[in-house]
Protein backbone atom coordinates (compact mmCIF):
# COMPACT_ATOMS: atom_id res chain seq x y z
CA UNK A 1 0.00 0.00 0.00
CA UNK A 2 2.52 2.39 1.17
CA UNK A 3 4.38 1.62 -2.47
CA UNK A 4 1.09 2.47 -4.17
CA UNK A 5 0.95 5.84 -2.63
CA UNK A 6 4.40 6.28 -3.56
CA UNK A 7 3.33 6.02 -6.78
CA UNK A 8 0.60 7.81 -6.57
CA UNK A 9 2.65 10.37 -5.45
CA UNK A 10 4.97 9.09 -8.42
CA UNK A 11 8.71 9.00 -8.09
CA UNK A 12 10.85 11.15 -9.58
CA UNK A 13 12.06 14.53 -8.96
CA UNK A 14 9.63 17.55 -9.21
CA UNK A 15 10.48 20.02 -12.20
CA UNK A 16 9.06 23.31 -12.23
CA UNK A 17 6.52 23.07 -14.64
CA UNK A 18 3.18 21.83 -15.34
CA UNK A 19 1.40 19.82 -17.94
CA UNK A 20 -1.97 20.83 -19.42
CA UNK A 21 -3.67 17.54 -19.92
CA UNK A 22 -6.85 17.38 -21.67
CA UNK A 23 -8.85 13.68 -21.22
CA UNK A 24 -11.34 12.84 -23.19
CA UNK A 25 -14.42 12.41 -20.52
CA UNK A 26 -17.76 10.38 -21.61
CA UNK A 27 -18.72 6.99 -23.94
CA UNK A 28 -19.24 7.17 -27.62
CA UNK A 29 -19.56 11.13 -27.33
CA UNK A 30 -18.09 13.24 -24.70
CA UNK A 31 -15.96 15.54 -24.21
CA UNK A 32 -12.35 16.62 -23.39
CA UNK A 33 -11.88 17.61 -19.64
CA UNK A 34 -8.81 19.73 -19.05
CA UNK A 35 -6.60 18.88 -16.35
CA UNK A 36 -2.95 20.53 -14.61
CA UNK A 37 -0.80 18.48 -13.75
CA UNK A 38 2.92 18.83 -11.89
CA UNK A 39 5.57 17.93 -14.46
CA UNK A 40 8.53 15.65 -12.71
CA UNK A 41 11.33 14.22 -13.91
CA UNK A 42 10.77 10.30 -15.94
CA UNK A 43 7.10 11.18 -15.66
CA UNK A 44 5.38 8.25 -17.70
CA UNK A 45 1.72 8.98 -19.39
CA UNK A 46 0.59 6.60 -16.86
CA UNK A 47 1.51 8.41 -14.12
CA UNK A 48 0.03 11.15 -15.50
CA UNK A 49 -3.22 9.68 -15.78
CA UNK A 50 -2.61 8.21 -12.42
CA UNK A 51 -2.10 11.50 -10.90
CA UNK A 52 -5.15 12.88 -12.05
CA UNK A 53 -7.66 9.81 -11.15
CA UNK A 54 -6.09 10.09 -7.07
CA UNK A 55 -5.72 14.09 -6.91
CA UNK A 56 -8.33 15.93 -9.26
CA UNK A 57 -11.25 13.24 -10.75
CA UNK A 58 -11.63 9.94 -8.60
CA UNK A 59 -14.13 9.21 -11.41
CA UNK A 60 -12.06 8.83 -13.99
CA UNK A 61 -11.98 5.13 -15.62
CA UNK A 62 -9.15 3.65 -17.29
CA UNK A 63 -7.29 0.56 -17.19
CA UNK A 64 -4.02 -0.64 -16.13
CA UNK A 65 -2.32 -3.45 -14.40
CA UNK A 66 1.68 -4.61 -14.42
CA UNK A 67 3.03 -0.70 -15.42
CA UNK A 68 5.95 -2.46 -16.76
CA UNK A 69 4.60 -3.24 -20.22
CA UNK A 70 3.79 -6.82 -19.69
CA UNK A 71 0.36 -7.18 -19.49
CA UNK A 72 -0.97 -4.93 -22.20
CA UNK A 73 -3.94 -3.29 -20.34
CA UNK A 74 -2.52 0.00 -20.63
CA UNK A 75 -2.74 1.66 -23.94
CA UNK A 76 -4.13 4.47 -24.85
CA UNK A 77 -4.29 7.27 -27.77
CA UNK A 78 -1.63 9.84 -26.62
CA UNK A 79 -1.46 13.17 -29.02
CA UNK A 80 -3.28 11.33 -31.88
CA UNK A 81 -1.13 8.17 -31.47
CA UNK A 82 -1.94 4.88 -29.89
CA UNK A 83 0.77 3.77 -27.30
CA UNK A 84 1.71 1.88 -23.93
CA UNK A 85 1.21 4.47 -21.62
CA UNK A 86 2.92 2.52 -18.84
CA UNK A 87 6.06 3.01 -21.04
CA UNK A 88 6.01 6.27 -22.74
CA UNK A 89 7.56 9.03 -21.12
CA UNK A 90 5.93 13.01 -21.39
CA UNK A 91 9.05 13.93 -22.30
CA UNK A 92 8.63 12.12 -25.42
CA UNK A 93 5.32 12.83 -26.60
CA UNK A 94 4.06 16.16 -24.61
CA UNK A 95 3.50 19.16 -26.83
CA UNK A 96 4.45 22.38 -25.63
CA UNK A 97 4.19 21.28 -22.64
CA UNK A 98 0.52 19.61 -23.49
CA UNK A 99 -0.92 16.21 -23.63
CA UNK A 100 -4.36 15.19 -25.04
CA UNK A 101 -5.34 11.43 -23.80
CA UNK A 102 -8.19 10.10 -25.70
CA UNK A 103 -8.86 6.18 -25.54
CA UNK A 104 -8.03 3.90 -28.24
CA UNK A 105 -9.28 4.09 -31.76
CA UNK A 106 -11.69 1.25 -33.48
CA UNK A 107 -12.77 0.38 -30.23
CA UNK A 108 -15.94 0.73 -28.44
CA UNK A 109 -15.36 3.34 -25.05
CA UNK A 110 -17.11 1.83 -22.46
CA UNK A 111 -16.42 5.48 -20.56
CA UNK A 112 -13.36 7.37 -20.65
CA UNK A 113 -10.05 5.97 -21.11
CA UNK A 114 -11.83 2.17 -21.00
CA UNK A 115 -12.51 0.65 -24.38
CA UNK A 116 -14.34 -2.48 -24.90
CA UNK A 117 -11.57 -5.29 -26.13
CA UNK A 118 -13.98 -8.39 -26.50
CA UNK A 119 -14.72 -7.41 -30.22
CA UNK A 120 -10.69 -7.91 -30.63
CA UNK A 121 -10.28 -10.74 -28.54
CA UNK A 122 -13.34 -12.37 -30.17
CA UNK A 123 -11.47 -11.85 -33.95
CA UNK A 124 -8.30 -13.65 -32.10
CA UNK A 125 -10.83 -16.67 -32.30
CA UNK A 126 -12.06 -16.37 -35.19
CA UNK A 127 -8.53 -16.48 -36.75
CA UNK A 128 -8.13 -19.37 -35.28
CA UNK A 129 -5.74 -18.01 -32.73
CA UNK A 130 -5.58 -21.36 -30.32
CA UNK A 131 -3.48 -24.01 -30.29
CA UNK A 132 -4.01 -27.50 -31.68
CA UNK A 133 -1.69 -29.92 -30.92
CA UNK A 134 -1.91 -33.81 -31.70
CA UNK A 135 0.00 -34.93 -28.42
CA UNK A 136 -1.11 -36.04 -24.97
CA UNK A 137 0.51 -35.52 -22.03
CA UNK A 138 2.01 -39.57 -22.13
CA UNK A 139 4.02 -38.07 -24.89
CA UNK A 140 7.30 -36.26 -24.48
CA UNK A 141 8.21 -33.23 -25.07
CA UNK A 142 8.47 -31.71 -28.55
CA UNK A 143 11.83 -31.11 -30.04
CA UNK A 144 11.65 -28.04 -31.80
CA UNK A 145 14.83 -26.37 -33.80
CA UNK A 146 15.21 -23.06 -32.51
CA UNK A 147 17.14 -21.87 -35.41
CA UNK A 148 14.32 -23.53 -37.96
CA UNK A 149 12.88 -20.44 -40.53
CA UNK A 150 9.17 -21.71 -39.03
CA UNK A 151 10.10 -21.69 -35.55
CA UNK A 152 12.35 -18.08 -36.40
CA UNK A 153 9.11 -16.83 -38.06
CA UNK A 154 6.91 -17.43 -35.12
CA UNK A 155 9.61 -16.24 -32.62
CA UNK A 156 9.72 -13.17 -34.34
CA UNK A 157 5.95 -12.27 -33.63
CA UNK A 158 5.31 -14.30 -30.11
CA UNK A 159 6.15 -11.58 -27.89
CA UNK A 160 2.63 -10.40 -29.03
CA UNK A 161 0.77 -8.81 -25.49
CA UNK A 162 -2.58 -7.68 -27.06
CA UNK A 163 -2.35 -4.63 -25.98
CA UNK A 164 -4.44 -3.47 -29.03
CA UNK A 165 -2.07 -0.68 -30.90
CA UNK A 166 -1.66 -2.02 -33.75
CA UNK A 167 -5.44 -2.42 -33.97
CA UNK A 168 -6.06 1.09 -33.13
CA UNK A 169 -3.80 2.06 -35.68
CA UNK A 170 -5.03 0.22 -38.24
CA UNK A 171 -6.84 2.27 -41.13
CA UNK A 172 -7.79 -0.72 -42.55
CA UNK A 173 -9.61 -1.77 -39.17
CA UNK A 174 -11.25 1.77 -39.36
CA UNK A 175 -12.62 1.10 -43.17
CA UNK A 176 -13.72 -2.54 -42.75
CA UNK A 177 -15.30 -3.75 -39.22
CA UNK A 178 -14.81 -7.05 -40.16
CA UNK A 179 -11.61 -7.22 -40.75
CA UNK A 180 -9.48 -9.58 -38.45
CA UNK A 181 -6.72 -7.00 -37.62
CA UNK A 182 -2.87 -7.38 -37.34
CA UNK A 183 -2.91 -8.51 -33.54
CA UNK A 184 -5.09 -11.77 -34.39
CA UNK A 185 -3.66 -12.14 -37.89
CA UNK A 186 0.00 -11.90 -35.99
CA UNK A 187 -1.06 -14.29 -33.73
CA UNK A 188 -2.19 -16.98 -36.61
CA UNK A 189 0.96 -16.55 -38.49
CA UNK A 190 3.11 -17.49 -35.05
CA UNK A 191 0.33 -20.98 -34.96
CA UNK A 192 1.29 -21.43 -38.89
CA UNK A 193 4.85 -22.01 -38.10
CA UNK A 194 4.27 -24.01 -34.83
CA UNK A 195 5.38 -27.71 -36.40
CA UNK A 196 3.08 -28.87 -33.04
CA UNK A 197 0.22 -27.47 -34.54
CA UNK A 198 -2.20 -29.60 -36.65
CA UNK A 199 -4.90 -26.48 -37.51
CA UNK A 200 -3.26 -25.65 -40.14
CA UNK A 201 -5.49 -25.62 -43.32
CA UNK A 202 -8.29 -24.89 -41.26
CA UNK A 203 -6.41 -21.50 -39.75
CA UNK A 204 -5.47 -20.46 -43.54
CA UNK A 205 -9.07 -20.87 -44.61
CA UNK A 206 -10.15 -18.52 -41.52
CA UNK A 207 -7.58 -15.60 -41.90
CA UNK A 208 -8.35 -15.83 -46.02
CA UNK A 209 -10.40 -13.35 -48.19
CA UNK A 210 -11.35 -9.96 -47.54
CA UNK A 211 -11.61 -9.74 -44.00
CA UNK A 212 -8.73 -12.11 -43.56
CA UNK A 213 -5.10 -11.29 -44.81
CA UNK A 214 -5.72 -10.31 -48.01
CA UNK A 215 -7.52 -6.62 -46.99
CA UNK A 216 -3.96 -5.93 -45.10
CA UNK A 217 -2.68 -2.85 -47.61
CA UNK A 218 0.83 -3.17 -46.20
CA UNK A 219 0.43 0.35 -45.06
CA UNK A 220 2.84 -1.19 -41.68
CA UNK A 221 1.08 1.00 -39.60
CA UNK A 222 0.65 -1.92 -36.93
CA UNK A 223 4.80 -2.77 -37.55
CA UNK A 224 5.38 0.93 -36.85
CA UNK A 225 3.62 1.46 -33.67
CA UNK A 226 3.77 -1.49 -32.13
CA UNK A 227 5.27 -1.19 -28.74
CA UNK A 228 6.73 -4.58 -28.90
CA UNK A 229 9.06 -4.43 -31.92
CA UNK A 230 6.53 -6.76 -33.29
CA UNK A 231 5.89 -6.44 -37.58
CA UNK A 232 2.60 -8.14 -38.11
CA UNK A 233 2.75 -6.24 -41.54
CA UNK A 234 5.27 -8.95 -42.57
CA UNK A 235 3.44 -11.70 -41.22
CA UNK A 236 0.59 -11.00 -42.97
CA UNK A 237 2.16 -11.03 -46.19
CA UNK A 238 3.60 -14.45 -44.95
CA UNK A 239 -0.07 -15.98 -44.48
CA UNK A 240 -0.72 -14.36 -48.27
CA UNK A 241 2.11 -16.38 -49.46
CA UNK A 242 0.76 -19.55 -47.76
CA UNK A 243 -3.08 -19.01 -48.31
CA UNK A 244 -1.88 -18.56 -52.07
CA UNK A 245 0.29 -21.97 -52.04
CA UNK A 246 -2.66 -23.59 -50.47
CA UNK A 247 -4.97 -22.70 -52.89
CA UNK A 248 -2.63 -23.61 -56.04
CA UNK A 249 -2.22 -27.48 -54.21
CA UNK A 250 -6.15 -27.23 -53.82
CA UNK A 251 -6.31 -27.44 -50.07
CA UNK A 252 -7.78 -24.36 -49.33
CA UNK B 1 -18.04 -13.86 -48.43
CA UNK B 2 -15.98 -16.81 -48.41
CA UNK B 3 -12.71 -16.26 -47.85
CA UNK B 4 -11.36 -18.67 -50.54
CA UNK B 5 -12.97 -16.51 -53.56
CA UNK B 6 -11.37 -13.01 -52.02
CA UNK B 7 -8.10 -14.83 -52.16
CA UNK B 8 -8.90 -15.37 -55.96
CA UNK B 9 -9.47 -12.03 -56.42
CA UNK B 10 -6.35 -10.79 -54.69
CA UNK B 11 -4.24 -13.27 -56.49
CA UNK B 12 -5.76 -12.57 -59.86
CA UNK B 13 -4.99 -9.00 -58.93
CA UNK B 14 -0.93 -9.60 -58.25
CA UNK B 15 -1.00 -11.64 -61.64
CA UNK B 16 -2.64 -8.68 -63.40
CA UNK B 17 0.06 -6.23 -61.86
CA UNK B 18 2.47 -8.30 -62.44
CA UNK B 19 1.60 -8.48 -66.13
CA UNK B 20 0.87 -4.86 -66.15
CA UNK B 21 4.50 -3.69 -65.02
CA UNK B 22 5.96 -5.78 -68.20
CA UNK B 23 3.11 -4.37 -70.31
CA UNK B 24 3.35 -0.61 -69.50
CA UNK B 25 6.66 -0.47 -69.77
CA UNK B 26 7.09 -1.93 -73.54
CA UNK B 27 3.94 0.65 -74.21
CA UNK B 28 5.59 3.56 -73.03
CA UNK B 29 9.55 2.35 -74.81
CA UNK B 30 7.02 2.12 -77.81
CA UNK B 31 5.84 4.92 -77.34
CA UNK B 32 8.94 6.95 -76.76
CA UNK B 33 10.92 5.12 -79.49
CA UNK B 34 7.90 5.78 -82.23
CA UNK B 35 7.40 9.50 -80.98
CA UNK B 36 11.42 9.98 -80.98
CA UNK B 37 11.89 8.55 -84.22
CA UNK B 38 9.64 11.26 -86.18
CA UNK B 39 7.07 8.61 -86.48
CA UNK B 40 3.39 9.87 -88.37
CA UNK B 41 0.26 9.07 -86.82
CA UNK B 42 -0.57 7.65 -90.51
CA UNK B 43 3.35 5.56 -90.14
CA UNK B 44 2.33 4.23 -87.50
CA UNK B 45 -1.02 2.77 -88.14
CA UNK B 46 0.91 1.41 -91.37
CA UNK B 47 2.95 -0.26 -89.07
CA UNK B 48 0.30 -1.81 -86.56
CA UNK B 49 -2.59 -2.66 -89.30
CA UNK B 50 -2.56 -6.21 -89.97
CA UNK B 51 0.21 -6.74 -86.92
CA UNK B 52 -1.15 -10.49 -85.26
CA UNK B 53 1.84 -9.10 -82.27
CA UNK B 54 0.62 -5.20 -81.81
CA UNK B 55 -3.33 -6.46 -81.96
CA UNK B 56 -2.24 -9.64 -78.74
CA UNK B 57 -0.05 -7.32 -76.89
CA UNK B 58 -2.53 -4.61 -76.49
CA UNK B 59 -5.43 -6.91 -76.13
CA UNK B 60 -3.57 -8.57 -73.19
CA UNK B 61 -3.30 -4.73 -72.15
CA UNK B 62 -6.50 -3.88 -72.40
CA UNK B 63 -7.47 -7.48 -70.56
CA UNK B 64 -5.10 -7.26 -67.61
CA UNK B 65 -6.33 -3.49 -66.68
CA UNK B 66 -9.44 -4.07 -67.06
CA UNK B 67 -9.39 -7.38 -64.14
CA UNK B 68 -6.75 -5.41 -62.60
CA UNK B 69 -8.99 -2.15 -62.20
CA UNK B 70 -12.08 -3.52 -61.51
CA UNK B 71 -10.73 -5.73 -58.44
CA UNK B 72 -8.66 -2.61 -57.23
CA UNK B 73 -12.02 -0.13 -57.75
CA UNK B 74 -14.18 -2.91 -55.80
CA UNK B 75 -11.69 -2.40 -52.63
CA UNK B 76 -11.87 0.89 -52.80
CA UNK B 77 -15.74 1.37 -53.15
CA UNK B 78 -16.21 -0.88 -50.18
CA UNK B 79 -13.65 0.72 -47.95
CA UNK B 80 -13.91 4.31 -48.65
CA UNK B 81 -17.48 4.63 -50.50
CA UNK B 82 -18.58 1.72 -47.75
CA UNK B 83 -20.43 0.23 -50.17
CA UNK B 84 -21.33 -3.74 -49.23
CA UNK B 85 -19.12 -6.17 -51.18
CA UNK B 86 -21.46 -7.47 -53.65
CA UNK B 87 -22.76 -4.01 -54.98
CA UNK B 88 -19.13 -2.68 -54.97
CA UNK B 89 -18.19 -5.98 -56.62
CA UNK B 90 -21.14 -5.53 -59.63
CA UNK B 91 -20.05 -1.07 -59.97
CA UNK B 92 -16.22 -2.36 -60.61
CA UNK B 93 -17.05 -4.98 -62.65
CA UNK B 94 -19.45 -2.60 -65.00
CA UNK B 95 -16.41 -0.36 -64.53
CA UNK B 96 -13.86 -3.34 -65.94
CA UNK B 97 -16.37 -4.38 -68.33
CA UNK B 98 -16.70 -0.83 -69.99
CA UNK B 99 -12.82 -0.42 -70.16
CA UNK B 100 -12.47 -3.77 -71.73
CA UNK B 101 -15.19 -3.08 -74.43
CA UNK B 102 -13.73 0.28 -75.11
CA UNK B 103 -10.26 -0.59 -74.93
CA UNK B 104 -10.34 -3.68 -77.21
CA UNK B 105 -13.17 -1.64 -79.81
CA UNK B 106 -9.89 0.53 -79.96
CA UNK B 107 -7.40 -2.45 -80.14
CA UNK B 108 -9.87 -3.59 -83.18
CA UNK B 109 -9.20 0.16 -84.90
CA UNK B 110 -5.51 0.56 -85.15
CA UNK B 111 -5.37 -3.27 -85.94
CA UNK B 112 -7.79 -4.62 -88.32
CA UNK B 113 -9.75 -0.38 -89.10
Amino acid sequence: MAAARAWAGYGGARVDAELVVRIWRGRESGEFATYRVPRRESQTVLDVVTWIQRNLEPSLAYRYACRVGMCGSCAMSVNGVARWTCRTHVSKVARDGELEIAPLANLPVIRDLATDMSGFFDKWARARGRFSGAATRRDGFARVDPASSARRAADAGIECIGCGVCYASCDVVAWRPAFLGPAALNRAWTLVNDERDTAGAERLRAVAGDAGCHACHTQGSCSERCPKGIEPTAGIAGLKRLVARAAIRGKL
Amino acid sequence: MSGVAGAKRWYWQRLTAMALAVLVLVHLATMVLAVRGGLSAAEILGRTRGSVLAGAFYSAFVLAAAVHASLGLATIAEEWLRLEGRPARALAMAFGLAVAVLGLRAVWAVVAG
